[in-house]
C-alpha cells in the first residue's frame, strides 16, 4: 500500500494505517503489493460478472439460476460479496468519496470480503452439483464465478498485512504461512471519526437499522435451505470485514452518543418488519424469535448479572403461560374465567413472581454447578407436575399431557389479534398483530434490563457475582440480591409465557422441556445468552435469532441437529468465550488488549488514541 | 515456645470515651483446633491500632470474627456499645468496614463501580426505584457518585474512574479496597497487611494514607507484618500468638518485650539473650523482609 500514502487526505487525521503502510508485514503468498491489488481487483470484477450469466442450464435448482442479465438469489448474495469486496479495495486504495469505509483496517476487510464471496460462490457450485448431481450441470457463468472468486482470494492474500509484525515476538522472525495469513487478519483501530452534524449522525444511524433490518428480512424470508446458508457465510464474513475496516467502532461510537435514538431506531426497524411481508409465513417465525428473544433476555438478568447458572429457566415460561391460559377463557381450562389482557399478563406474571421466589428461596443458598443442578431439577419438576395435574394422577387442573387448547384469540381495545387487518394499505395477518405485540413486551423487558443494570441493585448484582464474599463484606445482603435477581428473571419470563399461550393457541408440558428440537427450551435459552454475549442487551436478541431460525431454515439436519449444536457451542467456548457480542467488561476479561485503559467513547478505542 | 502469660497484659489508655469496638472473650474453634481463644481487645474512636503476630497466630480469624465472616464460638464484639450480628453485612451498615489479605476487588467492575458499590448500605434505593427513575433515584445516583468521585480524589485514583479494577497497579489496588470501604463510611476501619508486597515508597504511602484517614475521624485497626510500618503508625499494638494475646501496648512497650522476640525468632538460648544481639537480628529481619517484598514487587 505504499501508493496510497501521497493520496491521504489531509484533512483527515492521520490514520493509523497510514505510517504502517512501509512496514506492513507481508501478505499470506508472495506477491507484490501493486500486482496482488490487481489481481483482486480483476478476480472481484470477474465474479461480479459471472453473476450476470446463467450458473446452470436447468430451473430445477431452486431459485432458477439459468438467466442471463438477472442475478437471482445465490448469484446475488455473490454479487454482493463482490461489490463489497471492490469497494473496500478501492477504500483501501484511497480512491475519494469511499475512503469513509475504512477507517480502520484496510488488507484485512478485503481478504475477509474475499473470502466471503468465495465460500457463496462455492458453496453455489458445490450445492448445484450435490442437488442437481455432478459439475455437468454448470454452465459456464458458474466456473467463471469459482474461478473469479479464486483469482480474487489470490489477490487479497497478497496484499500486505496492515500490521507490522510484533518485533518483540521470536516466533514471527520466519513465519509461516498459516502465521502470515492469522496476521493478516488483523487490523489497527480505526482513527477517530471527523465530527459530523447532528442531523447526519442521527441519519447514519437511521440508515444503519434500515439496512440491519433488510438484511435480517432477506434472512427469515429465505425460502430454501441453500440461500438461508450461503447468507449466513456472507454475513458471518462481510460483518467481519466492516468490523475489521472499523466501521462498527465508529458506529458504536455514534450508538453510544445517542443512546435513546438508537434505542428508538432498533425498535421502529423491527416494527416494520411485520409491514414487508405479504403473508403470514415468516412473521410466525418473527413472532417466536421475539418469545424466544425476551425470554433469553430475561434470563439475562438472572445468568448475565446476578451470575446464577439457572438451567430450569423455561418453567418460568410456563407458569406464565398456564397461569394466563387458565383464566383466559378457553374450554379445556378448569376455572372457566375469562380475564382482560391486563390482568392475564398480571396473573401470569404474578404467578411466575411466586414460583420463583418459592424455588429461589431454598436454591439460592447454593453455589455455582450446584444451584445449576437443582434449577435443572426443578424445571423437570414442573413439567412433570403439569402432566399429572390431569384428575388421574393428581387434581385436575392442567389436563395433563394434552394442556390447555384453543385458548381464545386476545382481543385488545375491541381490536381482534386473530383477525387480518389492513392498517395503511398493509395486510397484517394475526402472527403480525402478535409480533406487534410481543415487541411491546420486548421494548418494556429491554428497557427494564438496561435500567436494572445502571443502578444500585445492578451493581450490586454484579458484585455479588464477582466476589460474594467481598460484597457481603460491603454491605450488600447477598441471598437478597440473589433473590430479587431470581424472582424479576422469573416475572419477565411470566410475561413472555402470557403472550405465548395465545400466540401458540394451546399450552402443553411438552413445550417445556429442558433441551428439545424446538426453542425456547431451557439449554437454548441459556445457549442464546452465552452465544450472544452474556450482559448485554442485543447479544440475547442475536443469539435466540441464530439459534431460531438455522433449525427452521435448514431442515434437512434435522436428527443432527443437537449434535451440531453441541459442536458449535464447544467451537464457541474455543474461540469467542465471551460471545458473539461481548459487553464491554467481558471484551477486557477474556482478551489481553495489552492496554491498561478502558475505553470511555467507544468500545475498542483506547484513551490514547482518542 | 510462649508461655500461658496471655491476656495478664494491662489494658492501655482505659480511661478514654466510649470505645469504638470492643471484643470481650472472642474465641473461635475449628474442630479440635483453638485458632483464637479469649481474645479481649478494644479500639478508642480516632486511635489506629495494630495487631501484629507470626504467620498461623489467627490475626485474620480474628479479624473474620469481628467482621462477621465467622461466627465466634465463645465471646462477643460491640460497635459503639451495640452488639453485633454475625451476619457480614449487618456488621458493615452497623458501621465496620473491612480490606482483604489477598486483595478481593471485583475485578471487572471499573474503579468508580467498585466505590458505588461500598456505598451500598448508605443508600436504599431498591429494583423499583431503578425501574421508575423518579427524581429521588436521580438525585441518590448523583450523590452516590459524588461521593465516591471524592474517595477516589481521597485516595488518588480519580483519573483512573473508568479502568477495569484487574488492570491497576498492584498498590492501586490496595488502595482502591481502601477507597472502596470508606465509601460505606465507617467509624471503624480493618486493613488486613495493607501492605503486603509493597515496595518501601508505597508502605510510606500508605501510611500517610492511614494516617489522613484517621484526620477523617475514623478509627482503624491494622494487622501487619512490616514491623516499622506498624511501629510508626500505631498508637497501640496487641500481640496474638498462637490465637491467644500475648501484649498489649504502645510500640515501645511491645518492642521491648521479649515475649514478643521470643515469639517471632523463637527462645532464645540459656543464660543472656542480649539486647544487642536481639536489635541485630530484628534489623537484620525488617531489612531482609524489606528486600524480600522489593524482589517480589520486581
Amino acid at each position: 500500500m505504499a501508493t496510497t500514502n501521497s493520496h491521504v487526505d489531509t484533512t483527515k487525521p492521520a490514520a493509523p494505517a497510514g505510517p504502517l503502510d512501509a512496514t506492513g508485514a507481508p501478505g499470506t503468498l508472495p506477491l507484490p503489493h501493486k500486482t496482488a491489488r490487481l489481481l483482486t481487483l480483476a478476480g472481484a470484477v470477474t465474479t461480479f460478472a459471472s453473476t450476470m450469466l446463467a450458473w446452470t442450464w436447468t430451473a430445477e435448482f431452486p431459485g432458477d439460476l439459468t438467466y442471463y442479465g438477472s442475478p437471482v438469489d445465490l448469484q446475488t448474495l455473490t454479487l454482493v460479496g463482490s461489490v463489497l469486496t471492490i469497494a473496500l479495495l478501492l477504500s483501501g486504495s484511497g480512491v475519494r468519496g469511499l475512503r469513509w469505509l475504512t477507517p480502520g483496517g484496510k488488507t484485512a476487510p478485503v481478504v475477509l470480503a474475499s473470502l466471503g464471496t468465495l465460500g457463496v460462490a462455492w458453496f453455489s457450485a458445490g450445492a448445484i452439483a450435490v442437488v442437481l448431481g455432478g459439475l455437468v450441470n454448470f454452465e459456464a457463468g458458474m466456473w467463471v464465478a469459482v474461478a473469479g472468486s479464486l483469482l480474487t482470494v489470490v489477490g487479497a492474500l497478497g496484499l500486505k498485512a496492515d500490521e507490522p509484525f510484533d518485533p518483540a515476538d521470536p516466533t514471527l522472525r520466519d513465519p509461516g504461512a498459516w502465521r502470515r495469513f492469522r496476521h493478516s487478519l488483523k487490523a489497527p483501530a480505526p482513527s477517530p471519526g471527523k465530527a459530523l452534524p447532528g442531523w447526519a449522525e442521527l441519519l447514519v444511524i437511521a440508515v444503519t437499522f434500515g439496512l440491519g433490518l433488510y438484511v435480517f428480512t432477506y434472512g427469515i424470508d429465505t425460502p430454501y435451505g441453500e440461500l438461508f446458508i450461503g447468507f449466513l457465510i456472507l454475513v458471518g464474513f462481510g460483518a467481519g470485514a466492516l468490523g475489521r475496516a472499523g466501521l462498527n467502532q465508529r458506529l458504536g461510537q455514534l450508538t453510544a452518543k445517542h443512546r435513546n435514538v438508537t434505542f428508538t431506531a432498533a425498535f421502529v426497524a423491527a416494527a416494520c418488519f411485520p409491514f414487508t411481508q405479504s403473508s403470514d409465513q415468516y412473521t410466525s417465525v418473527a413472532a417466536n424469535i421475539l418469545i424466544f428473544a425476551t425470554v433469553a433476555l430475561g434470563l439475562n438478568v438472572v445468568v448475565g448479572l446476578a451470575g446464577l447458572l439457572d438451567l430450569g429457566y423455561v418453567a418460568f415460561l410456563g407458569v406464565g403461560a398456564y397461569a394466563a391460559a387458565l383464566v383466559s377463557g378457553s374450554e379445556t381450562s378448569v376455572l372457566g374465567v375469562h380475564f382482560p389482557f391486563w390482568a392475564a399478563v398480571l396473573t401470569g406474571a404474578g404467578a411466575s413472581l411466586v414460583f420463583g421466589v418459592v424455588i429461589g428461596a431454598p436454591t439460592l443458598r447454593l453455589h455455582g454447578d450446584y444451584l445449576a443442578i437443582v434449577t435443572l431439577g426443578f424445571g423437570e419438576i414442573f413439567r412433570i407436575g403439569m402432566e399429572n395435574l390431569d384428575g388421574s394422577s393428581g387434581p385436575s387442573v392442567t389436563n395433563g399431557a394434552n394442556g390447555i387448547a384453543n385458548i381464545p384469540d386476545l382481543v385488545i381495545f375491541g381490536f381482534n389479534l386473530g383477525e387480518d387487518h389492513t392498517v395503511a394499505g398493509f395486510e397484517l395477518g394475526p402472527f403480525a398483530n402478535y409480533y406487534l405485540l410481543m415487541l411491546l413486551f420486548t421494548i418494556i423487558i429491554v428497557t427494564i434490563f438496561r435500567r436494572a443494570d445502571r443502578s444500585r441493585i445492578g451493581r450490586a448484582w454484579v458484585a455479588v457475582r464477582e466476589d460474594e464474599t467481598a460484597a457481603r463484606a460491603m454491605g450488600i445482603n447477598g441471598f437478597r440480591v440473589k433473590l430479587i435477581a431470581f424472582a424479576l428473571g422469573a416475572t419477565l419470563a411470566g410475561m413472555a409465557g402470557t403472550v405465548q399461550a395465545h400466540v401458540t393457541s394451546s399450552v402443553t408440558p411438552e413445550q417445556y422441556q429442558f433441551v428439545e428440537v424446538v426453542p425456547p427450551n431451557s439449554a437454548f435459552l441459556l445457549a442464546a445468552v452465552i452465544l450472544g454475549g452474556m450482559g448485554t442487551v442485543s447479544g440475547p436478541l442475536i443469539g435466540a435469532s441464530l439459534l431460531y431460525l438455522i433449525p427452521a431454515k435448514l431442515q434437512f439436519i434435522g436428527e443432527y441437529q443437537l449434535l451440531l449444536f453441541g459442536l458449535a457451542l464447544v467451537l464457541l467456548m474455543r474461540f469467542r468465550p465471551e460471545g458473539l457480542l461481548a459487553d464491554r467488561r467481558k471484551k477486557l476479561e477474556f482478551k489481553e488488549t495489552g492496554q491498561l485503559d478502558v475505553p470511555t467513547g467507544g468500545p475498542g478505542l483506547s484513551k490514547t488514541e482518542a | 515456645m510462649i508461655t500461658k502469660t496471655a491476656t495478664s497484659a494491662a489494658p492501655y489508655g482505659k480511661s478514654g470515651p466510649e470505645p469504638v469496638l470492643r471484643a470481650s472473650g472472642v474465641t473461635k474453634r475449628f474442630g479440635g483446633l483453638t485458632a483464637v481463644r479469649d481474645v479481649d481487645l478494644t479500639v478508642d474512636s480516632g486511635e489506629i491500632v495494630g495487631l501484629i503476630g507470626p504467620n498461623g497466630a489467627g490475626k485474620t480469624t480474628f479479624f473474620n470474627c469481628l467482621t462477621g465472616l465467622y461466627i465466634p464460638t465463645e465471646g462477643e464484639v460491640a460497635y459503639k456499645g451495640k452488639v453485633l450480628p454475625h451476619r457480614s453485612h449487618l456488621v458493615t451498615q452497623a458501621g465496620i468496614a473491612r480490606t482483604f489479605q489477598n486483595i478481593r476487588l471485583f475485578a471487572n467492575m471499573t474503579v468508580l463501580e467498585n466505590v458505588l458499590v461500598g456505598r451500598h448500605t448508605r443508600t436504599k434505593e431498591g429494583l423499583f426505584s431503578a425501574l421508575l427513575r423518579g427524581p429521588g433515584f436521580r438525585k441518590a445516583e448523583r450523590d452516590s457518585e459524588q461521593r465516591a468521585m471524592e474517595l477516589l480524589e481521597f485516595t488518588g485514583l480519580a483519573n483512573k474512574r473508568d479502568h477495569l479494577a484487574r488492570n491497576l497497579p498492584y498498590g492501586e489496588q490496595r488502595k482502591l479496597e481502601i477507597a472502596r470501604a470508606l465509601a460505606s463510611e465507617p467509624g471503624l476501619l480493618l486493613l488486613d497487611e495493607p501492605t503486603a508486597g509493597m515496595t518501601a515508597g508505597e508502605t510510606s504511602a500508605t501510611r500517610e494514607l492511614v494516617l489522613a484517614v484517621r484526620e477523617k475521624g475514623t478509627a482503624v485497626l491494622v494487622i501487619e507484618h512490616d514491623m516499622r510500618f506498624i511501629f510508626n503508625l500505631c498508637d497501640r499494638v496487641a500481640v496474638l500468638v498462637q490465637g491467644q494475646k500475648l501484649v498489649e501496648g504502645s510500640p515501645e512497650l511491645v518492642q521491648a518485650d521479649e515475649r514478643v522476640v521470643a515469639a517471632y525468632l523463637g527462645t532464645p538460648f540459656e543464660g543472656e539473650p542480649g539486647e544487642a544481639e536481639a536489635a541485630e537480628v530484628r534489623e537484620a529481619e525488617t531489612r531482609g523482609g524489606d528486600e524480600i517484598h522489593k524482589g517480589g514487587r520486581a
